[in-house]
């Protein structure tokens, strides 16, 4: 269990930097990729609820740091995010093809609609329009773009352990 | 195939499962407190002063990202240096024909100004007249600070970007920042290392403007994509495309002026006006780039700023 945390860690601490510093700023027929977002979702479909929750947490945590925003907004958001996808993938979806592309479309959907009733409740001006008329459907389809390559990385890097022994199995 | 046969020993590999799956009471308990944990880190930041724990915290921690952020950004620059050539290539031509109609109003204005500013001296100094902050007279080169840009916005929320230098640079809150290309925002919060630059695009900012053509003064605010508007300007004043549009560095109301006039902003595109509307559109492209910013400038001034809000 400590492997996979100190790898998903150090990886999630790494995209939170690449998207801050690098594909926050892409402008994209109107939108942005959120990498961040489908790494979190992409880990926590492979590793269950709580430790998407944990994943969602420190994610988060780290960019409220990086964009010196209040702190505990983004962690909360993703927080729920992680544990949605994890929980998704330990009853459901894991194993299915499609399991990615669902979580992530769902994911970045909710979270913008989060994002900006959370927006709203602190006070902060957002509007309703730009955020889920404009950049949300190219956002969208860059995500779900991005999906399947970060899905297949994160399924090599937090594969299970392989089969300890094989089990002989006797008929008769 | 292999086919189990009585009697016969058959190998079966035992399915690759991920056995992370938790009891509900665990998971319930872990996305409680992960939760109740955010919910607190909100209102505790929320109601602490800026120098409160968590802002040192995330002083702290926002130091710490500055290297691998830095480093991410020296990486990228080539990359996003060639996807901005290749842009620039298919715009090349009618940016050319633009450029050299500008050039040639340019000159005739400048001839224009030369003749104005010399004027205005001579008028100064026999009026004994008294000016606000100026740009860029009162904003001497050596005493700006130049950083790089860490952060880009973050979403449509936000229209904030994170810069490389902070108090120990000598920044303090609502300082201008600029670029070559014209205005880019102010400084909203600022750490020890770190400052956070709220731009003119954003929902919260509006900036005393004027048009340097004609002296109509209005109040900038963020419009449609990256666009801006220039609200507030009376219908009997003249606003034309495509006029230049720079810092009024005057009082609006009972907010001061957080910019030194003269700072260029951008130019009209577009002014129209209905019978039921008291004021003027006016559209309004900036000269800057919000979505390529890599270095801006900080304007740090010995003259004494208005009080901000």
């Amino acid at each position: 269990m400590l492997l996979p945390a100190v790898k998903a860690a150090a990886l999630l601490f790494f995209v939170v930097v690449v998207q801050v510093t690098i594909v926050g700023s892409m402008g994209i027929f109107g939108g942005a990729p959120d990498l961040m977002l489908v790494m979190l979702v992409a880990v926590a479909l492979l590793n269950g609820a709580v430790f998407g929750a944990f994943a969602g947490f420190w994610t988060g945590l780290l960019l409220d740091v990086a964009l010196i925003q209040t702190l505990g907004f983004s962690s909360l958001l993703l927080t729920l995010a992680g544990f949605w996808t994890g929980r998704y993938g330990e009853t459901t979806g894991r194993n299915r093809s499609h399991a990615p592309l669902v979580s992530v479309a769902v994911v970045t959907v909710l979270y913008a609609v989060a994002a900006l009733i959370l927006h709203f409740m602190l006070g902060d001006p957002a509007s309703a329009r730009i955020a889920l008329v404009d950049a949300l459907p190219p956002e969208l389809v860059l995500n779900l773009l991005l999906a399947v390559p970060v899905f297949a990385l994160c399924r090599r890097l937090f594969a299970p352990p392989p089969p300890a022994r094989t089990q002989e199995v006797e008929f008769g | 195939m292999r086919v189990a046969a009585l009697g016969s020993p058959v190998r079966r590999t035992v399915a690759p499962s991920y056995p992370r799956t938790s009891g509900p009471l665990k998971r319930r308990l872990v996305v409680g407190l992960l939760v109740l944990a955010s919910l607190a880190m909100i209102t505790v930041y929320f109601r602490e002063s800026p120098n409160g724990g968590l802002h040192d915290f995330q002083s702290v921690g926002a130091s710490a990202l500055r290297p691998f952020e830095v480093g991410a950004q020296r990486i990228a620059r080539p990359f996003r240096d060639a996807y901005g050539w290749v842009a620039g290539v298919f715009h090349a031509k009618s940016e050319n024909e633009r450029l050299r109609e500008e050039i040639e109003r340019l000159r005739q204005q400048m001839v224009i100004n030369q003749a104005a500013v010399q004027q205005y001296e001579d008028l100064s100094r026999i009026l004994k007249y008294k000016r606000g902050r100026n740009f860029p007279q009162d904003f001497p080169r050596d005493r700006a600070v130049t950083a790089s840009v860490l952060a880009s916005p973050e979403g449509e929320f936000q229209q904030r970007i994170t810069i490389a230098a902070g108090s120990s640079s000598g920044i303090r809150q609502y300082d201008a920042v600029v670029t070559a290309d014209g205005l880019v925002g102010h400084v909203s919060k600022v750490l020890r290392d770190q400052a956070l630059v709220t731009l003119i695009t954003d929902k919260e900012s509006a900036v005393a403007a004027r048009d340097a053509s004609t002296g109509a003064v209005g109040i900038l605010r963020h419009g449609e994509g990256s666009a801006l508007f220039l609200d507030h300007v009376p219908k009997n004043k003249v606003v034309k495309a495509p006029d230049l549009i720079v810092t009024a560095g005057q009082q609006q109301g009972r907010l001061p002026a957080l910019y030194p006039q003269g700072i260029q902003i951008g130019y009209v595109t577009s002014v129209s006006q209905t019978d039921i509307d008291e004021f003027q559109n006016v559209q309004v492209v900036p000269f800057v780039d919000f979505s390529d910013l890599d270095t801006v400038l900080v304007l740090v001034s010995d003259k004494a700023r208005p009080n901000a809000p």
